[in-house]
């Protein structure tokens, strides 16, 4: 069975980040990156099918700058069999519709039975893309998923997703999309022969045109990054217990009218 | 119309709209100047519900009803909204963040070729464009952003948002177009429900009690339950909380957790790391209980007390359930 992967990176999340010159992007000097931390649960799901059914093969694949081959490595040092690099500055304001697109015509050239994705990305939290390309693919899709089986066959996998109030329980034919909920599995590091071997691993770069690419312009664009407003200062109320939770509770009700 | 700013219904199930849509109606009729629109994809709508969307301000309801429906499959969804949007060309989609809204409308959004916003706080029209904000990197910062083409598709982050006031007499027209359905794929199996804490959902609570490593075990979750019994809290727990198996994770608060934006936060023992921070940075007023002075969530906490929770908490309790006998 062939899995595809479909992982960002993003600024780790103890980083800072900063507003650049360009009001509409932030500043990537001294950003540290990571595969975004739901992609890591894909990518182990991905991994646990393939050890499961003893054969298989598990493609990781993104789209980005030339640095987003590190996150690429990562993922193949975890186990992946090859990785797919979505590498053109055509991509550079790459909405979540321009990237699924992108992404779609690498699935539709891959044709694997499974898209993994993590069920958003921790930079922009649009939460968009694997909907959108079960969407564009005419597949169907389970999202926040907490478990998964594949029958034996590799025909349909059951699998649940989490609900408010519950998990809904649905049989999916493949190929179909999954979004993986923390939860699912606990990801595993790489060992140190993982990423040795990584280096030998296949990145291959995909241009814009070697998927007959006509430029596209995004539906959604940032007009402008601000910083937060600050919050109002805040109050530390001092005095013995009994003494700060009555004046606490009175300035909720008071002041605050919380309560 | 082609004015309208649709708003896609999130119900309980059973035929009644959910609360937040007061807060979804509300604010499409305030951008709007009244143009909102309800749309209702269910297999059983009540007509309590129906009142209800048309006190909140919608002044239509498009309501397709069919019991292919239920439980909600975007595979299904999609082609009914998509076409019914064909056809009317409404000027917005707004949806509530919930687990189903959040993936209808991105696949709706990619079948009709335009833009989506997820998780905004706040719109403004500028101009004859829309713009919206929806905090990004942890809530770090926020992006305002718009879109290139109507409709414009946008979710709303729920207790945000100011609820539309329910006007009994406002009355809306009923439309109940014959929906396409397509095939199905995915055949529902069960549906598998979680054990109740007989407290509100995390995510729609209007007071939320979050319990951080300072809780030193699992068994003293209950001394946070016994005070949200008392006010009507959630109780929600921190990552470091869950990763030491003392909660499960739906009741994380936090970025690999729940956003939430209560009307009160109070967390206990909680650090507020900047992973915690991104899932309630945006409640309305922040109360921090830790032992520890240097705590980074006093900087963002509207009052603090620096003291052992386990001191706090028996304390608390008393007092509200003192406050709210009066």
């Amino acid at each position: 069975m062939k899995i595809l992967v479909a992982v960002k990176q993003v600024p780790d999340t103890a980083t800072q980040v900063k507003i650049s010159a360009d009001p509409r992007a932030i500043d990537t000097t001294g950003i540290t990156w990571i595969v975004s931390p739901y992609d890591e649960f894909a990518v182990e799901e991905a991994l646990r099918i393939k050890e499961k059914r003893g054969q298989g093969e598990v493609v990781a694949v993104s789209l980005g700058p030339e640095r987003v081959k590190e996150a690429l490595r990562s993922c193949l040092a975890m186990g992946c069999d090859r990785a797919i690099h979505l590498n053109d500055p055509a991509w550079n304001d790459a909405d979540t519709l321009v990237t699924s697109k992108a992404l779609a015509a690498v699935v539709k050239q891959e044709a694997p039975q499974l898209l993994l994705c993590g069920r958003q990305a921790i930079d922009d939290d649009m939460g968009a893309v694997a909907a959108q390309l079960a969407e564009l693919l005419g597949w169907p899709c389970a999202s926040w998923i907490m478990e998964e089986a594949i029958d034996g066959d590799g025909k349909t996998v059951r699998t649940a997703r989490q609900v408010e109030g519950g998990l809904e329980v649905f049989d999916l034919p493949l190929p179909a999309v999954l979004t993986a909920q923390k939860g699912l599995n606990e990801p595993r590091y790489p060992t140190l022969r993982g990423i040795m071997g990584a280096k030998k691993k296949e990145i291959r770069d995909v241009k814009a045109a070697d998927l007959g690419w006509a430029p596209e312009p995004p539906q959604l664009s940032v007009v402008t990054l601000e910083a937060l407003p600050p919050r109002p200062p805040g109050r530390i109320i001092q005095g013995d217990v009994p003494t700060a939770v009555k004046e606490l509770v009175r300035s909720l009700r008071e002041e605050a009218k919380a309560i | 119309m082609a004015n309208a700013f649709w708003c896609i219904v999130e119900d309980d199930r059973r035929g009644t709209p959910k609360k937040v849509m007061a807060e979804v109606i509300g604010e499409a009729a305030r951008v709007s100047s009244g143009q909102a629109e309800a749309v209702w994809l269910t297999d059983t709508a009540t007509e309590a519900g129906l009142t209800q969307l048309a006190e909140w301000g919608a002044t239509k309801v498009w309501l397709l009803e069919n019991a292919t429906f239920a439980p909600y499959r975007g595979e299904i969804w999609v082609g009914a909204a998509a076409e019914l949007a064909a056809k009317e060309r409404p000027k917005a989609i707004f949806a509530p963040v919930t687990s189903r809204a959040r993936e209808f409308v991105a696949r709706l959004a990619a079948r009709l070729g335009v833009g989506l916003a997820a998780d905004c706080v706040a719109f403004a029209m500028e101009g004859d464009r829309l713009v919206a904000t929806r905090p990004v990197y942890a809530g770090k910062l926020l992006a305002k952003v718009t879109w290139a083409k109507t409709p414009w598709v946008a979710t709303l982050r729920p207790n945000v948002f100011r609820p539309a006031e329910a006007r009994p007499g406002r009355t809306a027209t009923v439309e109940r177009p014959t929906a396409a359905t397509a095939a199905a794929q995915m055949r529902f199996v069960e549906r598998r429900e979680e054990v109740s804490t007989g407290l509100p959902e995390l995510t729609e609570a209007e007071i939320v009690l979050s319990g951080g490593r300072g809780m030193k075990g699992p068994e003293h979750y209950v001394i946070l339950e016994d005070m949200a019994r008392v006010i009507g809290a959630a109780v929600g727990a921190s990552r470091a909380a869950v990763d030491a198996g003392w909660r499960p994770h739906r009741f994380q608060i936090g970025q690999t957790g729940r956003t939430i934006s209560p009307k009160l936060y109070m967390g206990f023992g909680v650090s507020g790391a900047i992973q915690h921070l991104a899932g309630m940075r945006t409640s309305k007023v922040i109360v921090a209980v830790n032992k520890d002075a240097e705590a980074p969530i006093f900087k963002i906490a509207d009052y603090g007390i620096v003291a052992d929770l386990f001191e706090v908490v028996p304390e608390l309790t008393k007092e509200f359930k003192k406050l709210l006998e009066k």
